[in-house]
């Protein structure tokens, strides 16, 4: 299976181990990526809170470009995946402002290229089924809560994921991985993430929270789609209530004995190798 | 020029504010309000009356976080983070200094970066953020631990095509 891949700027720098992990277990699971051509920033919060045709303008460059290859595009960054599906959403509802916007791009859009998440790619069509076959370590004694966020879910009419209110997809991923997914009611709060830099006490007050919220659904992490959403909980959650997070595709290649692992939860801010080690999962 | 409600739900260009009847189910589910000086239902309100200057002056329209999770569970799909965006986009356009000057300098110093390469430069938007805020010791020991790890790379990929960026940022720019 082939796909377009848009791994967006985080993902060479904050969430690192997050780009590197997507790309070993794709291969790992059959999926080849094509990285896009010289593709460009998606804009994220700064464009659209300060200038809407830049924010629909940005992500429409790296669309048109998509849409050359015709593949259906891969995009690991919430952040990203949230600005490509509203700025197609707005350019199929505006033709004056698609007029506009295309005079400024290179190539051609039109709006065909199809945004998918690799949490809907792996579930979807690599399978659970097949995903538990590939399992040569189960995840025993890991409890983790899924924590989704806002960016893969909100609005739910242009995100179009499985469900906005209680999204299962990652639950039943890691359950096929042999962890103990734990339900919790924080799935799609916001932690606050686009604030972390210019408003970090009131965002320190949120992501505590989750972690005090998973701690009380009894589990032993969280486990995050989302480069935005690491960096945040990894940096901002106090002492007494910390716990470690993972990129869920970090515990995909755990599971399936890929080489990669020991190396990423290394570049962990809270530290997740004494539970891994624990657990005997290393 | 239409009067200031009117102004903005043009700019929506979809339901319009007179559709909200105040159920304050957007207040409630914001991870922000505790903070915000106006409640979103009350930003709603101030807009209907032509509140445009407290609006405009306002911290609440730099403290949304943009989660969405207003619109989401709103009974009659007002879009709330666009009114807000457009607020937002009135406010600079005004010239206001709001109380969350903080706010609006990350975001230039973040689109900076995006229109000089392409892609953000994380070290070099924080730097920039940090001149311009003057908060130079701000995360300085998680910063330090995120550079020795090589996650902050002062030479991370640009996009090569920099001439295509920059007519996206000239022809969307306001006149």
């Amino acid at each position: 299976m082939d796909y377009s891949y848009y791994p967006g700027c985080s993902l060479h720098s904050t969430g690192k181990e997050y780009g590197e992990s997507v790309e070993v277990v794709s291969r790992a699971l059959g999926l080849k990526l094509h990285e896009l051509d010289d593709w460009s920033c998606c804009g994220a919060t700064s464009a659209h809170s300060t200038n809407f045709e830049l924010s629909v303008a940005l992500p429409a460059r790296n669309l048109a470009i998509a849409e050359k290859r015709g593949l259906d595009v891969m995009i690991p960054c919430a952040a990203c995946y949230n600005r490509f599906k509203s700025a197609q959403h707005s350019l199929a509802q505006d033709s004056d402002l698609k007029n506009n916007i295309s005079k400024s791009l290179d190539d051609d859009y039109s709006g065909s290229a199809v945004i998918r998440s690799p949490i809907d790619i792996f579930h979807q069509d690599v399978g659970l089924e097949s995903l538990e076959e590939k399992v040569v370590k189960k995840l025993k004694g890991l409890k983790p809560v899924s924590y989704y966020g806002c960016l893969w879910l909100r609005p739910p009419e242009i995100c179009g994921f499985d469900d906005t209110e209680n999204p299962i997809m990652l639950d039943e991923m890691l359950t096929s991985l042999g962890a103990e997914s734990r339900n919790w009611s924080f799935k799609t709060d916001c932690c606050g993430g686009s604030l972390t830099i210019s408003k970090t006490e009131l965002v320190e007050n949120m992501v505590d929270r989750l972690m005090r919220m998973a701690r009380e659904a009894g589990a032993n992490c969280l486990v995050t789609a989302c480069p935005l959403c690491m960096a945040n909980l990894d940096m901002r959650a106090h002492e007494d209530v910390q716990l470690p997070t993972f990129y869920f595709t970090e515990l995909i290649a755990l599971a399936m004995g890929l080489e990669g692992p020991e190396n990423w939860l290394g570049l962990h801010n809270i530290d997740p190798l004494p539970l891994i080690k624990s657990l005997k999962l290393l | 020029m239409g009067s200031f409600l009117e102004d903005v739900n043009k700019q929506i260009n979809g339901v319009d504010l007179q559709n909200c009847y105040h159920c304050q189910k957007c207040s409630s589910g914001c991870p922000m309000a505790a903070a915000m000086d106006f409640k979103p239902n009350e930003i709603i309100r101030m807009v209907q009356m032509g509140q445009r200057d407290l609006l405009l002056r306002s911290s609440a329209i730099w403290l949304c976080a943009s989660c969405e999770t207003c619109v989401t569970r709103c009974p009659n799909a007002v879009d709330i983070p666009r009114m807000i965006d457009i607020l937002r986009v009135m406010s600079l356009d005004a010239g206001v200094v709001p109380h969350d000057r903080e706010v609006i300098q990350f975001h230039e110093s973040f689109l900076g970066t995006v229109k000089r390469g392409g892609r953000v430069n994380e070290p070099i938007m924080i730097a920039t953020y940090k001149l311009k805020t003057g908060t130079y010791l701000k995360d300085v020991g998680v910063g330090f631990k995120m550079f020795l790890k090589g996650k902050l790379s002062l030479f991370s990929p640009r996009t090569k095509n920099r001439k295509a960026i920059r007519r996206i940022f000239s022809s969307t720019a306001k006149s």
